[in-house]
């Protein structure tokens, strides 16, 4: 696969490691009452679509930078290609 | 039900002689029926093994396997045919010994010739650490019942010379072998369970594909699928790297991840490597199988598929690991490549159990586990279909684990699938 880097182009994806689901970027709030649930789901659950799948890539033997793949699991066709910060702040966190 | 002659020596004489005549189909095709007691989704190593067990332990004669495809097209046709018990982890240990003594009485059991082959499993160490650790959990094994054996490097030199005893940076300083571990032919494993379930009234249905879950007040009273609905007294599915896409028609999410795992094999050679053989600091592992193909593989693609095949890295790093082992198989072509897709679970173990859904039960999580598993992960799931209590080797495989801290982690890498 052939990840094109939103900053250096395209890189091959043995350049990085896939950590997983990118809704490990959404944190839940360790101090609501419903934390041991909201933690249990965002730890150990996962939607696991056959189809479109947003995860996290690691930029290890790169710039280390964290991206967001949406990439199709039938195909393994990338879709598209964001920095994860970007998607962070464009989702209200800084 | 018509009668299918048994298979023997004698019977294959007699059919000799009288032109091969009188061979049947080893299982029927038949229609589905309105309602069974039991509905088994997968007709996969799993699937089959807890109709059979269903069938033959537990009496229940209701049963059906629903398979979308053809039976033993998924894993069990997919995997390295590799069996073995030599896990650390009081939760897993006792499950795996007892899958593999049922292996060892399975061809007698089932009357078919799985070519069940004792021949050995070398997990090879490269440090001293790593052979303390292996020592541990040889002693682990043995406590609950398994054989080990731990070999230094002139021990095993006289049994695999051929290895790269004096590799500089990964020198073999020995291994931990299981003598009782060895290798089967999957696909006989496949249909010789279909083969015993459909003798005892099993209902195999392939081409049929389970779309949905019929859920009244919080009860699974059957399956939705192409061929239309079919009603149950319990729905127990074991479909692999499928779990998350069917569990989700019954409102489920698991802590699983589907990931692709590729296998490989050379052109056919003569007998070269006598057991199975695990490269302890790369990811490689290799045995060969009775045509003589070289029969390996290693890690995972590590990112999630269902797309049945992998990427050139991996086939470049388990190449790397070969040639590092054992250079010698520089010399053989590979002929052939493939995947298949992993249930990764959470902590690398298996769940089987009910679900919140009441009537319905779910086995899965195997990891790259699977194939080895395949009798006790049907006994163990016929026996909790059957009883609706857990059997005594499984007890630890509960759904609910992750929410209770009580993982089954025998790497120790947390929860993080593709690590496991």
């Amino acid at each position: 696969m052939i990840i094109e880097h939103p900053l250096l182009g395209p890189r091959d994806s043995q350049e990085f490691t896939c950590l997983g689901d990118a809704s490990l970027l959404q944190r839940p709030d360790a101090f609501a009452g419903d934390a041991a649930d909201t933690f249990f789901d965002y730890q150990y659950l996962r939607d696991n679509p056959a189809g479109t799948h947003r995860e996290l890539w690691y930029h290890e033997m790169g710039d280390r930078s964290w991206l967001v793949l949406t990439r199709d699991t039938r195909t393994h066709e990338i879709l598209a290609v964001e920095l994860a910060s970007d998607v962070v702040t464009s989702g209200g966190r800084s | 039900m018509k009668k299918l002659g048994g298979y023997s020596g004698f019977r294959i004489l007699r059919e000799g002689l009288t032109g091969n005549r009188g061979w049947r189909p080893a299982w029927r095709d038949p229609e589905p029926q309105p309602a069974y007691d039991f509905v088994i989704v997968g007709g996969g190593g799993h699937g089959l093994a807890t109709a059979y067990y269903l069938a033959s332990r537990y009496g229940e004669a209701s049963v059906a396997v629903l398979e979308k495809g053809w039976i033993g097209g998924g894993n069990v046709g997919r995997n390295t045919t590799i069996i073995r018990s030599n896990y650390l982890l009081p939760g897993n240990e006792p499950f795996y010994e007892f899958s593999l003594k049922l292996w060892e009485g399975l061809e007698q059991d089932l009357n078919y010739n799985a070519m069940v082959s004792q021949r050995g499993v070398y997990n090879l160490y490269h440090s001293d650490g790593q052979r303390d650790a292996y020592r541990r959990r040889g002693n682990a094994m043995i406590l609950h019942g398994a054989d080990a054996e731990l070999l230094d490097a002139a021990q095993l030199r006289a049994e695999m010379p051929f290895l790269n005893f004096d590799n500089g940076r990964f020198p073999i300083q020995g291994a931990l072998v299981q003598r009782r571990g060895g290798t089967v032919r999957h696909d006989a494993v496949a249909w010789g369970y279909a083969r015993g379930a459909d003798r005892r009234g099993v209902d195999i249905i392939q081409n049929c594909e389970v779309t949905g879950f019929r859920i009244q007040n919080g009860r699974c009273i059957g399956v939705e699928t192409n061929r239309g609905f079919i009603a149950a007294r319990k729905v127990g599915c074991a479909v692999a790297g499928s779990s998350s896409r069917v569990m989700q028609a019954a409102g489920m999410r698991l802590p699983i991840e589907s990931h692709v795992l590729q296998a490989f094999v050379s052109e056919g050679l003569k007998p070269v490597i006598p057991g199975v053989v695990t490269y302890g600091a790369g990811h490689f592992y290799i045995s060969q199988s009775d045509k003589g193909g070289l029969v390996f593989g290693g890690d995972i693609d590590m990112y999630n598929s269902y797309a049945q095949r992998g990427n050139l890295p991996v086939v470049e790093d388990v190449c790397e690991g070969g040639m590092t082992l054992m250079p010698m198989i520089g010399r053989a072509r590979m002929v052939r490549m493939w995947g298949g897709i992993m249930d990764m679970s959470m902590d690398g173990s298996p769940i089987i159990d009910h679900t919140p859904v009441d009537g319905l039960y779910f086995n899965g999580g195997w990891c790259y586990g699977g194939f080895k598993a395949t009798p006790a992960s049907g006994y163990c799931f016929a026996h909790l279909l059957a009883t609706d209590t857990p059997h005594e080797t499984a007890t630890a495989f509960r759904l609910d684990r992750f929410r209770r801290g009580m993982m089954i982690d025998e790497k120790g890498s947390g929860a993080q699938p593709n690590l496991h």
